[in-house]
């Protein structure tokens, strides 16, 4: 009886819903560079997809500059409307566009140019040559540029699985070498563990609040700032994924290892485009949102800004792996974007940004240097590999001088400036202490950064002792551009700041 | 307690009584019922055919090709039916949305098979 009556079919009367639905308005203009990116990565994807024959070495790449140099337009212009109409947001308050979020459009598309240059001679020399390597690139970026422009801690989260997936397989890209595998499959357990950990945070603001929207939780918490424990609960678990995301100690443990065994482009890539989403996430939703709520995140932010400077300054110096010690300085660097986050104001920020464009563009150069210096095989990283490489290529060992210089913060460059507006802003607010811990690191790491460049000039020719026939360092077109525009920009903006230096101040964040 | 933590006293009863429950039915059959042990009884329970091979042995990579493109176009259909019920409401922008969604999938599908990923090795 019972199986009757269940095998009966119900008898469905189909309902047609004519409520109207309110489809929110989209300005495409405010996600346009994110979507010309997407675009061009699915351009290349058919490309590759499609065409029988192989095109002509360098199209891939140059597809990609392009893509990147028309979002770089596109975001340009964004640039002058939010001067000109001011800040606001859309779709359905969604995506915020302010100075802010176009600061970080404009730097993420700078690293792919940048990026796309330095791969092509890398991926040709170690016949890894496919659109592959580049449509990841561009996915990636378009999900950093979604970070940095997001107004819903979900559509953040969005935007770091974007950047964070493509991340992974990127690391992986040299699937000839165990290293970068295990590279790879490191930082995939690893990043999903901390996503887990973002997203949990999410959950946890969500049931403070009863907002994922960060304009709605900042009013809220604007005008009756509260403290419970499942808001502070929140503000933990999101500072752990996206501390891991910024490679901040005490989550830094993958940094080393997976900077490493990736391929020597895509650790420039990361170092310099992850690095700097994540921190555009972290400075919106920890400075613009929980603002109110300073007190209670402030300390935190200080000891994890107090033990990445000291842990990344420190362990850098026993490293005998370049790319280990730049890891390590990389980890350091962080410890100063994080000073101008504790300092918890527009001078901090501001500062803070600075501190990314300098850092992007010299550790670019830097590894761009590096993966020259690799040689085929993209292996010969030790320490040893650079003993009298002025002797040998003065000019590229000028070059990376200057980077190295740059990143100890030596004046008249553009990492000096970057340190003197972060420190400067600790100051300001009065933290002090954390100011003389900054630059004790600073001190520590000039070491290790000059014993590089003492090894470059003053020892002799490692390769010339042994005998061995050495495999000369060649320095493709594209890539010797690369080095150009980083090594201009690094000295440009050490000697005459202005211009950037207006650039990350105007850069503010939209205030609801 | 918050008011907030107090809505998940209903959890936390609601998992002891499982555990209790779960407990107690295992506790009373183990105490009640005969314990005859044949060799037959210990073997692993998979489906009623006897277990071939160990517990360890590899299992096909080849398969999760076909997990990936599963949920590819599971994920798909999931987005396509709410569609396909509002699309009168949604009118020509919903319909312009499903197909640039549907046309990058579909890119995504000639790459994989183009790449000879299909293919059965």
């Amino acid at each position: 009886m019972i199986f009757a009556v269940a095998l009966t079919p119900a008898v469905v009367v189909a309902q047609v819903d004519q409520s109207p639905i309110n489809l929110p308005s989209i300005d495409y203009g405010s996600i346009l560079p994110a979507v010309v990116l997407i675009g061009g990565a699915l351009l290349l994807l058919a490309l590759g997809g499609l065409s029988r024959k192989r095109p002509a070495p360098g199209t891939y790449a140059l597809v990609t500059i392009v893509t990147a140099g028309v979002a770089l337009w596109f975001s340009f212009k964004l640039w002058d409307q939010v001067d000109a109409n001011r800040a606001r947001t859309t779709i359905a308050d969604a995506i915020v566009v302010d100075g802010f979020s176009v600061f970080f459009m404009v730097l993420v598309c700078a690293t792919v140019v940048l990026g796309a240059l330095l791969a092509d001679g890398y991926l040709r020399r170690e016949k890894l040559e496919g659109p592959e390597y580049y449509v990841l690139m561009l996915l990636s970026a378009s999900g950093g540029i979604l970070m940095a422009q997001a107004n819903d801690l979900i559509v953040v989260f969005l935007g770091l699985e974007i950047l964070s997936i493509a991340l992974y397989v990127l690391a992986g890209y040299y699937r000839r070498k165990p290293a970068s595998q295990e590279a790879a499959i490191k930082y995939f357990v690893l990043g999903a563990f901390s996503s887990a950990f973002f997203l949990y945070g999410v959950a946890l603001v969500y049931g403070a609040t009863g907002s994922t929207n960060l304009g709605d939780i900042s009013g809220l918490l604007r005008e009756r700032p509260f403290t419970n424990g499942v808001l502070l609960a929140g503000f933990a678990f999101l500072l752990v994924g996206l501390g891991f995301k910024v490679a901040a100690v005490p989550f830094h443990m993958w940094t080393p290892d997976v900077y490493q065994g990736a391929p020597t482009p895509v650790t420039g890539f990361m170092a310099a485009g992850a690095k700097a989403a994540g921190f555009a996430a972290l400075l919106r939703i920890f400075f613009s949102t929980f603002g109110p709520e300073r007190l209670d995140w402030q300390p935190i932010v200080w000891a994890m800004a107090v033990a990445t400077l000291l842990v990344g300054s420190v362990l850098a110096i026993v490293q005998t792996d370049i790319k280990r010690m730049l890891a390590y300085s990389s980890i350091s660097h962080a410890g100063y974007v994080l000073v101008g986050l504790q300092a918890a104001t527009d001078r901090g920020v501001a500062g803070s940004l600075f501190y990314l464009l300098a850092y992007t563009f010299m550790v670019l150069g830097s590894f761009g240097i590096v993966s020259l210096v690799g040689r085929r095989g993209d292996e010969q990283h030790s320490l040893d590999t650079y003993r009298g490489l002025a002797a040998r290529r003065p000019a590229l060992a000028l070059v990376f001088t200057v980077f190295l210089l740059a990143q100890a913060g030596v004046p008249l460059t553009s990492g000096f400036l970057a340190k003197f507006y972060v420190i400067g802003a600790a100051v300001e607010s009065h933290s002090y202490a954390l100011a003389v811990i900054a630059m004790l690191a600073a001190v520590i790491a000039a070491f290790f950064y000059l014993r590089v460049i003492v090894v470059m000039y003053m020892s002799g020719d490692a390769s010339a002792a042994d005998g061995a026939p050495e495999d000369p360092i060649r320095v493709p077109v594209a890539a010797g551009a690369a080095l150009a525009v980083t090594l201009a920009f690094t000295l440009i903006v050490g000697f005459l700041p202005s211009v950037v230096v207006d650039f990350a101040r105007n850069a503010t964040l939209l205030r609801l | 307690m918050s008011e907030f933590l107090r809505q998940y006293l209903t959890v936390a009863i609601f998992a002891g009584a499982a555990v209790l429950m779960v407990g107690a039915m295992l506790g009373v059959g183990r105490l009640l019922r005969p314990v005859r042990p044949q060799p037959q009884k210990y073997l692993n329970y998979e489906c009623g055919v006897d277990p071939v091979g160990v517990g360890w042995s590899q299992s096909q990579i080849r398969y999760y090709v076909f997990a990936l493109l599963f949920v590819m176009f599971d994920v798909e259909a999931v987005f396509i039916f709410p569609w396909a019920v509002r699309l009168e409401a949604l009118k020509v922008f919903g319909l312009v949305e499903m197909t640039i969604f549907i046309a990058i999938l579909a890119l995504g599908l000639l790459y994989a098979w183009r790449k000879r990923v299909l293919r059965w090795v």
